[in-house]
């Protein structure tokens, strides 16, 4: 079977782990893993891995005639991606946005990638909207959500700086894809993070208040259960602690995530969840790529 | 406020104690309390859900009326003393503030987890440009040794805060505890130094005046305890004793005695005291607005809400993570029926 091309632009920890993630992928092919610093240990770990290592950024990677990909993923920041984005459309390559740039439409792997198959450039919201739109979803789905509202509790060492300095851009683009993706009317996100020790894992909880007199709580509990094993198909370790909660017009969700451990340790399941959803959502748009060249 | 002041006063109750009444504050009560604690001469009155801008939640309890009219009507009424706010990173945003600042909030007080400052420049850098003044509220401050909170002190320094707090939002802090602390950051910060205590252990007061003698300036109270858990460092009381200390607070004693009699007691919806929910709260340093969630979490699922409180002590829980509440006590149902 023939593989779609892609290239890793940021060679830090987030970059590092979807280069052993595409790794694995069947339909995938990763070409160059791109950064901007020679010393840098992720390009190291590349060229040792068999991948071009390009430390002359995006421009050096697009100048090199041996160099070729198909999809970009954007693991830099929301400032490079504007950048990034341009000339990466320039090219006729599509990207995968990890940063907050928000330049393209929100996607959540598990909800509307199939809407967004022909863009040029997708954004993957926040760790938190990767986690907790897909139970919105789920519950919007049988009764319309008038209200959600959803906590991410992350182990602080899983928080880098980037996150840390922009707290205000996850509670608000997390905020606003739970109404354009989850469907909800209203959306609210809290980010806490907990610095314990050692690590706790990703955890989330999604309440979610539906329209009066539409509870159909056999039908939510079904929908969660299902919703909870398509992310399950891309994140193994993406499950619900306990039994959803139903009160009246209320129902509360309990998320855990744990990740994979490749590169990024288990407890940063908030970072794993980002990079599989890419990886999830390469590989739909590859697939989307393959079929037009068959026909 | 021309009259000199050895200390400056923090009145918290129409925010930590928003905790209290279930965030069911009204403009009416606002007014009321708000234009007596200005009589008063009390500095700063602080306004906000109990956990800050954008506070009101599922996760917290919804305001009954949105926080940025209660700031308005004591706006309104405070012609002496300044209107504050809190806000915590991850939950109110800049747009917040902005608003709060904008109908004439002057001080903004940036809450964090102890170790967990690096969430805060924005916050600060563009309260300061709004023009308020900024705090560093350095929460849960038991769950950080000592070397652990200069470093966190200095780094809200470094973004500009006028002043740092010590706070105690478990009321778990010992005497001696609070003192090694202020005495730390009075070495280590040229900023103030505040310190805001939670009366679950009952040593709220004795805290506090070992805390000012450390050299804190800045210190919270709740009139009346109306604060989370067992409330805060009772404000009128404070005043009398540092009026018996020769400490100048610049607050009018006998018009705080009338606020809290006449016009903060009625309005509780019980007594403040030192019940065994808040009492196991500071014994087992669990954050104290968690005690009436606990409350109703015990009733729910049949288990003893002490128990619930240790757990989530146990497990480390921070502030803010209210949903960890319901998940022990199930958890607690479950294996004491098994």
């Amino acid at each position: 079977m023939s593989k779609v091309k892609v290239a890793v632009l940021g060679s830090g920890n987030i970059g590092t782990d979807l280069m052993i993630k595409l790794g694995r992928s069947q339909i995938l092919e990763l070409t160059a893993v791109i950064g901007i610093d020679p010393q840098s240990d992720g390009l190291r770990r590349a060229r040792e891995m068999g991948y071009a290592g390009v430390a002359t950024g995006i421009d050096g990677f697009l100048a090199d005639p041996e160099l070729k990909a198909d999809i970009v993923f954007d693991a830099t920041s929301a400032k490079a991606h504007l950048y990034n984005a341009k000339v990466l459309k320039e090219a006729g390559i599509k990207v995968i946005d990890m940063t907050p740039a928000a330049v393209g439409p929100y996607v959540c792997a598990a909800v509307n990638i199939d809407e967004h198959l022909e863009k040029d450039n997708i954004n993957l919201i926040t760790c938190g909207g990767q986690a907790t739109i897909p139970m919105v979803h789920a519950v919007n789905t049988v009764s319309p959500v008038e209200y959600a509202e959803i906590v991410a509790t992350i182990s602080s060492k899983s928080a880098g700086p980037g996150t840390r300095a922009n707290i205000d851009e996850f509670t608000e683009t997390t905020s606003r894809a739970i109404e354009v993706v989850g469907g909800a009317k209203k959306g609210k996100a809290i980010m806490i993070l907990n610095p314990a020790e050692p690590p706790i894992m990703m955890r989330d909880t999604v309440y979610t208040l539906v329209e009066e007199g539409k509870m159909d709580e056999e039908g939510i509990r079904k929908s969660i259960a299902e919703m909870t094993e398509v992310v399950q198909s891309y994140v193994p370790g993406y499950q619900l602690r306990t039994e959803p909660i139903f009160e009246g017009n209320k129902v509360t969700i309990f998320i855990q995530v744990e990740g994979a451990g490749d590169y990024l340790p288990k407890y940063s399941g908030n970072l794993d969840i980002m990079t599989a959803a890419g990886v999830k959502i390469a590989e739909e748009f590859a697939k989307n790529l393959l079929k037009k060249e068959t026909v | 406020m021309t009259n000199e002041r050895d200390i400056l006063i923090t009145e918290v109750a129409l925010r930590d104690g928003s905790h209290a009444v279930s965030h069911q504050f009204t403009v009416d009560q606002v007014l009321k309390v708000a234009k007596a604690l200005n009589d008063a001469n009390v500095p700063f009155i602080e306004v906000s859900h109990g956990d800050g801008l954008a506070g009101s939640s599922l996760q917290y309890g919804l305001s009954h009326t949105n926080e940025m009219e209660l700031i308005e009507a004591a706006v309104s009424v405070a012609d002496k003393s300044k209107v504050a706010v809190l806000l915590l990173p991850g939950i109110g945003t800049l747009h917040d503030l902005k608003e709060a600042a904008n109908l004439g909030a002057k001080m903004a007080r940036i809450a964090t987890h102890v170790t967990e400052a690096d969430v805060a420049p924005q916050h600060i850098a563009y309260a300061k440009e709004l023009g308020m003044e900024t705090v560093g509220f350095l929460m849960m401050n038991h769950m950080a040794p000592v070397d652990k909170l200069v470093e966190q002190a200095k780094l809200m320094e470094s973004y500009g805060a006028d002043t740092v707090y010590v706070v105690d939002s478990a009321g778990y802090l010992l005497p001696g505890q609070v003192r090694e602390r202020i005495r730390a950051l009075k070495q280590s910060v040229g900023i103030n130094i505040g310190f805001h205590a939670h009366n679950n252990l009952s040593l709220a007061m004795a805290n506090t005046l070992v805390a000012i003698e450390e050299g804190a300036t800045r210190i919270d109270g709740s009139v009346r305890c109306l604060g989370a858990g067992a409330g805060n460092t009772q404000t009128e009381v404070l005043v009398a004793v540092c009026e018996r200390m020769g400490i100048k607070t610049g607050v009018d004693l006998y018009k705080m005695m009338d606020l809290a009699e006449d016009i903060i007691a009625p309005l509780l919806p019980v007594p403040q005291e030192i019940t065994k929910d808040s009492l196991t709260l500071g014994y087992a340093g669990v954050y104290s607005s968690f005690a009436l969630h606990s409350k109703r979490a015990a009733q729910k699922y049949g288990v003893d809400s002490r128990d619930i409180l240790i757990e989530l002590g146990k497990r480390k829980v921070v502030g803010g993570q209210e949903d960890m509440i319901v998940e022990v006590a199930a958890e607690i149902a479950k294996n004491k029926n098994r």
